[in-house]
């Protein structure tokens, strides 16, 4: 357990400084170079603002008129015979359509069960470990113009099946561990 | 996509609000979501500047080129099909580096790039290849070291040790690639 604790927070100081040493000894521009990147950083970020307030707003709107908690109850006895967390469900199920709104759903999830509680960490653990699959299929298809795609979406979607559930189950048990 | 998802959101949860009498709910939540919008844009815009600048660092050194060398046996047994076109090969693995390394950006056009190269040998250019196949189930399963949107996020909630989250997400996203080849592999054989 401790181990685990150890690679998560050894993870991001240790890929920056291996970078910079790097950069260091191949004497390039460090900071020039990190003013540019950094620029584009921000722009990503405008880009995607409108899309999360407009998200925000539907995926608010959804919890606080009352239908949301009635669409888990309904579907949780189905679901808890699998043992899959039904709060969950929402980010389940947008993860593949769009990137911003499983930010949206994601941070609604963490914020209304606790960032650090067994629910908030499966939620930030499905967003970390997926991808936007329908948007990636359809750039890389449409790139090169192809038609016919045969098995790529069933085979990606059994990928963030399987990711999902994983993502589940190493929570849970991390959260018995401790 | 959202075109249709987000009226549909809209219109189901304001609709159910004033039939069910949750208005008080419903006013609170319009204005509060837009703050929450603006503050979390305020977090990511810290993390993805400050991540987006030192992967630029990381691009302009020569450790992709030294980790691309390293993807090599992973790359013949994923794609059998390119034993011969280093070229290829090569600008797959720097896709799959970039996607490592979180630098979405690079990663895009980098697979692109690739699948152009295979397109330009595919005998039926309506059809995936099933090197292409493969190709996209992997960008599409994000195998990804260090997961910052996410991160991100969970700092600006408050969580007392947002990378946490770090080793539970390789594990998770490793069993996710391994499910998408193996499916891949699979489907190429019974479409056989």
């Amino acid at each position: 357990m401790q181990l685990i604790q150890f690679f998560s927070n050894v993870a991001m100081p240790f890929v920056i400084l291996m970078v910079v040493i790097y950069a260091f000894i191949e004497k390039i521009k460090i900071f020039d170079t990190f003013l540019v990147g950094a620029k584009e950083g921000i722009q990503i970020v405008i880009t995607i603002f409108p899309t999360l307030v407009g998200l925000f707003l539907a995926i608010g709107a959804l919890r606080s008129s009352g239908i949301l908690d009635c669409a888990i109850q309904m579907l949780s006895p189905i679901l808890n015979q699998f043992h899959f967390p039904t709060e969950v469900m929402p980010l389940a199920l947008v993860r593949p359509i769009s990137g911003s709104s499983s930010i949206a759903v994601g941070t609604d999830i963490m914020k209304t069960f606790g960032v650090d509680s067994q629910m908030g960490m499966i939620a930030a653990v499905i967003m970390g470990s997926t991808e936007t699959t329908l948007y990636t299929i359809a750039v890389y298809t449409s790139s090169v113009g192809i038609k016919k795609t045969r098995f790529i979406l069933a085979a990606s979607l059994i990928a963030d099946f399987v990711g999902i559930v994983t993502s589940v189950i190493v929570c849970k048990v991390l959260s018995m561990g401790s | 996509m959202l075109n249709i998802i987000w009226p549909l959101f809209i219109i189901l949860s304001f609709s159910f609000a004033i039939l069910f009498g949750n208005l008080d709910a419903l006013n609170q939540s319009i204005f509060a979501s837009t703050a929450e919008a603006v503050s979390l844009s305020m977090t990511l815009l810290g993390t993805m500047c400050l991540w987006n600048g030192i992967m630029k660092i990381a691009a302009n050194t020569s450790i992709m080129q030294k980790l691309t060398h390293l993807l090599t046996p992973c790359i013949h047994f994923l794609f059998p099909e390119l034993k011969e076109d280093t070229e290829i090969q090569k600008q797959i693995s720097m896709n799959m580096i970039a996607n490592i390394l979180g630098l979405g950006n690079a990663a895009t056009p980098l697979g692109i790039q690739a699948m152009k190269s295979m397109q330009e040998k595919n005998p039926d250019k309506k059809v995936l290849t099933n090197a292409m196949a493969t190709l996209i189930v992997l960008n599409t399963a994000s195998i990804q070291i260090i997961p910052t949107t996410v991160i991100a996020i969970r700092s600006s909630l408050g969580s007392q040790n947002p990378t946490s989250i770090i080793f539970p997400v390789w594990i998770a996203t490793f069993c996710a690639a391994v499910a998408g080849v193996t499916a891949t592999k699979l489907f190429i054989k019974w479409g056989k």
